[in-house]
């Protein structure tokens, strides 16, 4: 055993190997759930493949006093349900840890280890004896594995209970049938081991004020609260929860209880060149206007990115990134888009990119991205991941400013327009690079034609290099500003910092919070400065010059963050390394603390 | 998109409609097209239709992909806001101007290249989704920015200016917005003003999606002898099979056609549509029937004319959606956001 059993009160991984299409899920979140109301920090992974029934899907539930909420990389005790996957799943026990499986049937290659517990429940024996009904057999084994785990795990049974009751008020017979199936296992647990285990939870008071949810609904509440009222898209992984959940939200809060009239407009496009176009179409009419999507309709999206960028329209892409490169593994995890999102489109284009960490900041980032967009006439994209946008994440409970009013920019109303001697598209009128721009059909004054060909700054078709330099230089003086309006870096310095640094973005956040620690029980001290936006802002700029070294941590091959860094501030690449972590799976802290405690030895520091 | 400016001169005498304005409200800056380009005509064609229309042109938004044919928006309503897309794909463009604002008039000009090939897919679902648009095609068979290549409505036979001959079977708008359910179908050409005017009218009043598809002719790389697109062709192989009449609200009905050869039809907004048949065996309210007479008469070399399709009871977009009555572009931020405490009982769920 590598760490003592008391250790692991309220500190393991239950890994639980299912077959997808099972219904494995919701007994999967009550296990995720119930540890959660009893107190205790807890996050959820799910590893499905990209298919819908009869593949290997796992889930990972890690248990963690501390609040880590990253994954961990270590398995504490495994649900070996699918015997497709036992031998591997067999090896992905961590030494001193323990195996439950189905001993409906014998398997006698389990017996391979002698350094983990391996426990045997019939579970489809005692399912398929008390339920009459295939399918309900086949789901009620998953329940009667939550009660083997509530016996061995310690778990607070009212609760189970509780959540129960929560799930299938509506459906008594179902409540009923979860119940017994989860008295089963609990019965045979009970009776045939020593229960609890060592590896086992006790009661926490860690989680009150917070929920447990996933970046894409947050992303979709926020579009709901931004006021976002014209949404489309093409069905991608990872993506397609974000237009699922601001579909459900909207027919419930948007939707006039006598007429059936609907505040809101979703249209599924014919592709994601179509989708923008009709993001663009609705923001050019004064609506909030948004799309879901990940790598391949980016790629898509391309052509109307730098068209919008150039004429200046808003538009809120919400980027939910998988592994590339092409159809790549659409249900694996990466920061992969970072660069082609950054400079999506032919010519010189730069695109503003906010950068959630969690699904607390998917929502206040989606909001953001509306103002952001309509504040700054020009695309905004929320580049989101599998990982925050899929999983399960516990954070602090959403909260709404009722003061809050949507910041719509500079927009000329027919007051203004009436007034006005004429009215010219692209001049800066402010200082800040950001013109002033009309809506259709509000005014006679306000006409004026977008186009993506070369304009003047009186909105005029031209070829002129002068008139056309004068508007995309004028562009430049525009993204200084978007600079000083995005979201700031959370900066965490150490006092006792001996000058290294560590920068990220995104999903990798509590690995690097988790490895920070690791590293200074250990004697090293590192600050960290996590980006939340692109343009990077002078926050970034500062924190890289005072430092003298700075890993880099991101998830894909080619450090396309640190190009970015490379390319867009004046800190020397040489100073910059990569830790990179690629695979599709959520990173761990483990090649953050190795990748440091590895230039430390070779005495790097300064 | 060049244009330049055009000096307006008023004259008095010069007609006013119900709004006030004369048609030269209505125009816009000068072509830079080619003398003689068929796409002019057209433009000429829309501006006396909106005119007679008497619609304010700020409430209309005019919107293109990339041509010839979609530089024209510069020369036409120059009170109205433009929206000169990308190649292909001004469809989506008017989805969602016409989602964020149903109130707005949309109308969509095209070319051959940018909705029957790189843009056939958004075209196609434009038709499906019946948006409540004007979508005009202005047909020349060849793409004519680009130089004269060949387009996928370019006749079987038909011969480019240097020689080569087109063997690929052509896309006929008209016939596939027959079959995907297009509620207003018509064609005409860009040199037959008279039946241009009232089937603009009549396709902006339409709700619901208007195809009109214009043979237009290119005179710099598709007027030649052996093109099925050319001025000589047109004129002398179209069919005309339907005339359409527009009648605005209140106006009466003149008994000048025969009972049984004339179909007014109501439009929703009380404004009504004649349809007269100059060929008795044309059914424009039958779809099948419809595309079998347009078949059977291009496999003769016919064009036919008119308005070839008309269905006024189809929902559009909005109403299949049920989106609200006040477009959604002018909805108060306070009916939009559910706020605080909705936020924190919906939470309830993810404890
Ligand atoms: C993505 C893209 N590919 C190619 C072009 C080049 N291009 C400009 S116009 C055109 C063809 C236009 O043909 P059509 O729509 O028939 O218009 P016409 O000029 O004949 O009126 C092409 C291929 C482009 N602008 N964008
Ligand atoms: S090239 Fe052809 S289509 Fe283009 S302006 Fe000239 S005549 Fe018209
Ligand atoms: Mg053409």
């Amino acid at each position: 055993m590598s760490q003592s059993a008391q250790d692991r009160v309220n500190d393991f991984v239950i890994k639980l190997a299912n077959v997808n299409g099972t219904g494995s899920a919701s007994a999967n979140s009550l296990l995720m759930k119930t540890i959660f109301r009893m107190g205790i920090p807890v996050n959820g992974k799910n590893f499905f493949p990209s298919n819908i029934q009869g593949l290997p899907t796992w889930y990972e539930i890690r248990v963690t006093r501390d609040g880590y909420l990253a994954r961990s990389g270590r398995v504490d005790v495994m649900v070996a349900m699918n015997a497709q996957t036992y031998a591997q799943d067999l090896a992905d026990v961590s030494p001193g840890g323990t195996l439950i499986y189905d001993s409906t049937w014998p398997r006698h290659q389990l017996l391979a280890r002698s350094d983990i517990t391996i426990l045997g429940v019939p579970l489809a024996r005692m399912c398929n004896e008390r339920f009459s009904n295939a399918r309900t057999r086949v789901l009620m084994k998953n329940m009667a594995y939550v009660g083997a785990l509530a016996a061995l795990l310690g778990l607070d049974r009212a609760v189970i209970e509780q959540l129960v009751e929560e799930t299938f008020a509506r459906k008594p017979a179902a409540l009923d049938a979860n119940r017994e199936a989860i008295e089963l296992g609990f019965a045979y647990a009970q009776e045939h081991f020593d229960c609890p285990l060592p590896t086992r939870v006790e009661p926490l008071d860690k989680t009150s004020g917070h929920i447990m949810i996933d970046g894409n609904t947050a992303t979709a509440l926020g579009c709901v609260y931004a006021g976002a009222t014209v949404g489309a898209w093409y069905p991608i992984t990872p993506s397609t929860s974000v237009m699922d959940a601001f579909k459900s939200y909207c027919e419930r809060y948007r939707t006039d209880p006598e007429t059936g009239e609907r505040r809101f407009c979703i249209i599924q496009a014919e592709d994601e060149l179509a989708a923008i176009g009709m993001v663009l179409g609705a923001s050019w009419n004064g609506a909030r206007a948004f799309t879901p999507t990940s790598g391949p309709g980016l790629s898509l999206m391309n052509e109307f990115l730098g068209f919008a960028y150039f004429a200046e329209l808003p538009a809120v892409v919400v980027d939910v990134q998988r592994v590339g490169p092409s159809t790549g593994m659409p249900t694996r995890t990466q920061q992969s888009d970072m660069l082609s999102a950054a400079y999506a489109s032919h010519g010189d284009t730069r695109h503003v990119l906010l950068l959630p960490a969690n699904p607390g900041e998917c929502f206040e980032f989606a909001v953001a991205a509306f103002d952001l967009a309509e504040r700054l006439q020009t695309p905004v994209i929320l580049l989101s991941d599998l990982d925050i946008g899929m999983n399960d994440w516990m954070c602090k409970e959403l909260s709404w400013d009722p003061a809050y009013r949507p910041d719509r920019g500079k927009v000329l109303g027919a007051d203004e327009l009436v007034d006005a001697a004429n009215f010219h598209r692209y001049l800066d009128k402010d200082g800040d690079g950001i013109p002033y721009r009309t809506l259709p059909g509000v005014h006679p004054k306000g006409a004026y034609f977008v186009r993506g060909s070369g304009h003047n700054k009186y909105g005029a078709y031209t070829e002129d290099s002068d008139e056309y330099r004068e508007v995309v230089d004028r562009l430049l003086v525009k993204w200084r500003t978007a600079a000083t309006l995005v979201p700031k870096p959370e900066i965490r310095r150490h006092p006792k910092s001996a000058g290294w640094g560590i920068v990220a973005a995104g999903s990798c956040d509590w690995a690097v919070l988790e490895a920070l620690d690791r590293l200074a029980d250990s004697g090293i001290h590192l600050d960290y400065c996590r980006i939340r936006a692109f343009p990077f802002g002078k926050e970034v700029e500062e924190f890289l010059e005072q430092h003298e070294r700075v890993f880099v941590v991101e998830q894909n091959r080619d450090a396309q963050l640190k190009a970015l860094l490379t390319l867009e501030t004046e800190y020397p690449k040489q100073r910059m390394h990569s830790v990179l972590h690629y695979g599709g799976l959520p990173i761990d802290c483990s090649s953050i603390v190795s990748a440091v405690e590895r230039a430390e030895a070779q005495g790097e520091a300064a | 998109m060049t244009s330049i400016a055009k000096p307006k001169i008023v004259h008095r005498g010069l007609r006013r409609n119900a709004l006030g304005l004369t048609i030269r409200d209505y125009e816009g800056g000068m072509s830079t097209l080619c003398a003689g380009c068929g796409h002019d005509s057209v433009t000429a064609a829309i501006v006396q239709a909106f005119f007679e229309l008497d619609i304010p042109p700020h409430r209309v938004a005019k919107m293109s992909g990339i041509g010839c044919s979609s530089k024209t928006p510069a020369y036409f309503l120059g009170a109205s806001h433009g929206f000169n897309a990308v190649h292909g794909r001004m469809p989506s463009i008017a989805t969602g101007a016409g989602a964020a604002n149903r109130d707005l008039y949309l109308l969509g000009i095209s070319g051959d290249g940018d909705s029957l090939s790189i843009g056939l897919g958004q075209f196609a679902h434009a038709v499906r989704r019946n948006l409540d648009m004007l979508y005009v095609i202005e047909n020349n068979g060849v793409y004519g920015l680009t130089k004269g290549q060949f387009s996928a409505s370019a006749d079987v036979g038909s011969k480019a200016k240097r020689g080569e001959e087109n063997r690929q079977p052509p896309i006929d708008p008209v016939q596939m917005a027959m079959a995907l359910g297009g509620t207003f179908v018509a064609r005409s050409f860009s040199g037959d003003k008279d039946q241009l005017v009232p089937l603009i009218k009549a396709g902006i009043r339409h709700r619901g999606f208007a195809l009109l598809d214009v043979l237009s002719p290119c005179v710099t790389f598709n007027d030649h002898e052996a093109s099925t697109k050319s001025y000589a062709y047109t004129r002398e192989f179209r069919h005309r099979v339907v005339n359409a009449d527009f009648i605005p609200p209140r106006e009466e009905i003149k008994a000048a056609y025969d009972e049984g050869e004339v179909m007014p039809i109501e439009l929703h907004d009380g404004s009504r549509v004649l349809l007269r048949k100059i060929s008795k065996d044309y059914n424009p309210h039958n779809r099948g029937a419809a595309i079998d007479y347009i078949r059977s008469h291009h496999r003769a070399g016919e064009i036919v004319t008119g308005l070839l399709y008309m269905d006024e009871g189809d929902p559009d977009m909005h109403g299949l959606n049920n989106t609200s009555r006040t477009p959604l572009n002018e909805l108060p931020f306070e009916a939009l956001c559910p706020g605080a405490d909705a936020l924190a009982s919906l939470q309830r769920r993810f404890r």
